[in-house]
């Protein structure tokens, strides 16, 4: 087992979502992540979607995936040459003795405070899951009150686009309607 | 071309335009608006069934014995659920269909309205694709869509989902003149590089075994494959989805592979050392365990679907493509090296095989008390209605008694439930294949557990002068699960004892008549062929024949669920024993 961080290019059509997912649950294949958002093209969603399966798995995944009509192109991204980053929120207790201290950790791994109270301070950070991760560990003994993480998006290095050559319309033609 | 007219009206156009000649259906609350202008249509026929279920098998037996696309039409709510089965069905068997349901108006999607039911979200997963349509400008396209994703690549069902306030409004019907599918773009044309890896293992291969699975079918490739078959000299197992893509009579012919296939074909893939896959995918019940299935085979493996490919069993030549262009391409291949004196080196193999056929031929015991034995009946209907006839079966020990002794001889003249083994496909199945095919002679063979399951659409036939004809196999029980229970629960019969009363209920010559139908019974085998040629004299009425047969008989070979090919037994307790040290 292992994992697989797949984006997924997909028609922007009410119930992809769900069929995605249901494909995923019936098949029997966890998905670690999953997030889903807009495009540079109005027409096309992008989801990213970590997956921990074994290599054959992750081949009939992907295979089981292309299948849906809707979907338009897979691409596996590889850590070493792609960009991955997820969005955390963190509620953390802060009082006028710690409020300084957690500060500093802010600073440390350049994330934002967006909200301060008398007894905490809400925290926003991006990163890879490790930094992410090692940053919660930091604020662990001050007091984690609540914390909300998006899924994780990711985008390959380089010039090259995956939407590049995906998108050009190849036509069907229909027979004429019957009079 | 544009046009003003209501959204039913536009459906029922875009129904035309897509080629649709047959509807099974029954109308309801939610689709009552497509009915009215169905109601003038010239160039549909709406066949009107008795529950949807038999609509959707209706579609299904149509759509296999004609290669066209069948429509089943359903209201929302229990009419949309009561197809789920024959849909599921059709997923499976990669049968195109399109379903057509209609939905409550949009504006009451989500609250749990009257005869409200996510049939879209529901068939997700046993639908190739579908649609939930609320914009009444979206259905011609959406129609135009739904047939083209049935009936092409790797065929299955489509739902086709339409809100009744689509269907009340008014709109402009615009046929589309092309279709933007930027996500379906099926591989039809398989990859030269890999068909001449292929034709190079071919050659290498002393022990080559073409395993032939119902994707031929769809394809239409059977002539394409009696060329590879005759020019390879290799020998040819078709699967129970497969069955009349090839010859039964051809001695190439190993016939049926799996949990109930024959000594030849099973030993034929089991000892082969290349299985060249055509349409198949490898089930579970071809293969039993999967671990010590052919284990010395070198696959090919040729699908339209590149997710069958390697599913199950790792591939060594991957081959995605149509199975009619993937055969005459090899067709070429194998020509071209033949040309260049390079020809397959088979005799000892194809003579081991030819020893196992003859020693290990598919047979049975009459039942010494003189009782009719199934097998024999098949044996004589197939004789009798002959190779042009198509039969339609159920689910069960008839189903696999069918399979082996009718004796096909054409493509789509075997049509049944492989995948999902829905017992009550035979009645509304055959049903669809006559209105299909209305100059043949359509046999549903049924058990009498699956006949109780559907047989209200003999009375759609009966009215609709639909005149199928009906083999029930009866043995008054659930045959194939009281084998089981024979076999594996120290015959101990819980639950499968369909017939315990000293009346037989339901009589089903009686059921017959009161169906309009007519009613014939047999119980001895010196009546088997007056009474098969009864029923064959009939043609403008459905007959339905009560086989009693023998309730003991059993289903052989076998290869127990869960165990290894290798442990076939060819009658109980009775393993075959080969001699194949010369191999």
């Amino acid at each position: 087992m292992s994992r697989h961080t797949l984006s997924v290019l997909v028609e922007n059509k009410p119930g992809v979502l769900a069929r995605i997912a249901g494909l995923f649950s019936r098949r029997g294949y966890n998905i670690d992540s999953l997030a889903v958002g807009p495009t540079e093209h109005s027409e096309v969603s992008r989801m990213t979607i970590v997956v921990n399966v074994a290599e054959s798995a992750l081949e009939q995944v992907t295979k089981q995936l292309n299948k849906l009509v809707e979907v338009i192109k897979i691409v596996e991204l590889d850590g070493a040459t792609s960009v991955t980053r997820e969005l955390l929120l963190v509620k953390v207790r802060a009082d006028a003795q710690t409020r300084g201290q957690v500060l500093e950790t802010v600073q440390l791994f350049r994330a934002k405070v967006v909200d301060v109270a008398t007894d905490a301070v809400t925290i926003e950070a991006t990163g890879s899951a490790e930094k992410l991760e090692a940053f919660l560990r930091v604020l662990e003994p001050f007091g984690v009150r609540e914390l909300v993480q998006s899924g994780m998006v990711a985008i390959s290095r380089g010039g090259r686009s995956i939407t590049d050559r995906t998108l050009r319309p190849v036509a069907v033609p229909v027979p004429p309607a019957v009079g | 071309m544009t046009e003003q007219m209501s959204g039913a009206q536009s459906l029922i156009r875009a129904l035309e335009s897509a080629g649709a000649e047959n509807v099974f259906g029954i109308p309801g609350g939610a689709i009552l608006p497509a009915y009215d202008p169905l109601y003038d249509s010239t160039r549909l026929r709406h066949i009107l069934v008795r529950h949807e279920q038999g609509a959707g098998h209706a579609a299904q037996g149509y759509a296999a014995a004609t290669g066209k696309v069948g429509v089943c039409m359903a209201t929302s709510g229990p009419g949309a659920t009561n197809l789920v089965t024959p849909i599921a069905d059709a997923y499976m068997d990669s049968v195109p269909v399109v379903a057509v349901t209609g939905q409550v108006a949009s504006a009451s999607i989500g609250t749990d309205a009257f005869q409200e039911a996510d049939i879209r979200g529901i068939t997700m997963p046993i639908t190739k694709h579908n649609f939930l349509v609320t914009n009444p400008a979206d259905i011609p396209r959406t129609i135009a869509e739904a047939f083209y994703i049935a009936a092409t690549g790797r065929p299955g069902p489509v739902l086709v989902d339409v809100a009744k306030d689509a269907l009340q409004a008014q709109t402009t019907f615009a046929w589309p003149s092309e279709l933007h599918l930027p996500g379906y773009r099926p591989v039809t044309k398989p990859h030269a590089k890999q068909v001449k890896e292929a034709a190079r293992l071919i050659l290498e291969a002393r022990r080559p075994v073409l395993y032939v699975g119902g994707g031929v079918l769809r394809a239409r490739a059977a002539r394409e494959l009696r060329v590879l078959a005759e020019m390879s000299g290799i020998p040819l197992v078709t699967t129970l989805m497969a069955r009349g893509a090839f010859p039964d009579s051809h001695p190439q012919h190993l016939g049926m592979p799996g949990m109930h296939g024959t000594v030849s074909a099973v030993a034929g893939l089991q000892r082969s050392d290349l299985i060249i896959s055509l349409g198949a995918r490898f089930d579970d019940r071809v293969t039993g365990n999967l671990d010590t299935f052919a284990p010395n085979a070198r696959v090919i493996h040729a699908d339209i679907d590149p997710a069958e490919i390697g599913k199950n069993r790792p591939v060594d030549v991957p081959i995605v493509g149509d199975c009619r262009e993937v055969i005459a391409d090899l067709v070429l291949a194998l020509q071209s090296e033949a040309d260049a004196g390079h020809r397959g080196e088979y005799q000892s193999w194809v003579q081991f095989l030819a020893g196992v056929k003859a020693k290990y031929p598919l047979g049975y015991d009459n039942p010494a008390d003189g009782s009719l034995a199934p097998q024999y009946v098949l044996e004589r209907l197939g004789h009798l209605a002959g190779p042009e006839s198509v039969y339609v079966s159920g689910v069960g020990q008839h189903q696999m008694w069918a399979s082996h002794y009718i004796g096909y001889e054409h493509p789509n003249s075997w049509i049944n439930s492989g995948g999902l083994g829905t017992m009550g496909f035979a009645v509304p199945a055959a049903m669809g294949a006559k209105v299909g095919r209305p100059q043949s002679t359509v046999w549903a063979i049924d058990g009498d557990g699956c006949f109780q399951m559907t047989n209200q659409e003999l009375a759609t036939c009966a009215i609709e002068g639909i005149p199928i004809k009906v083999a029930v196999i009866n043995n008054e029980s659930l045959g194939m699960v009281r084998q089981w229970q024979t076999l594996f629960y120290n015959e101990r019969y819980s639950n499968t004892d369909l017939q315990r009363a000293e009346q037989r209920i339901p009589d089903f010559v009686k059921l017959a008549e009161a169906y309009g139908c007519i009613g014939l019974a047999c119980e001895r085998p010196d009546q088997v062929d007056a009474t098969i040629a009864k029923a064959m004299e009939i043609d403008d009425l459905p007959v339905v024949v009560d086989f009693r047969v023998h309730r003991d008989a059993m289903v052989w070979p076998m290869v127990a669920a869960g165990t290894s090919n290798d442990d076939i037994k060819f009658a109980r307790d009775m393993a075959p024993e080969f001699e194949d040290d010369d191999l």
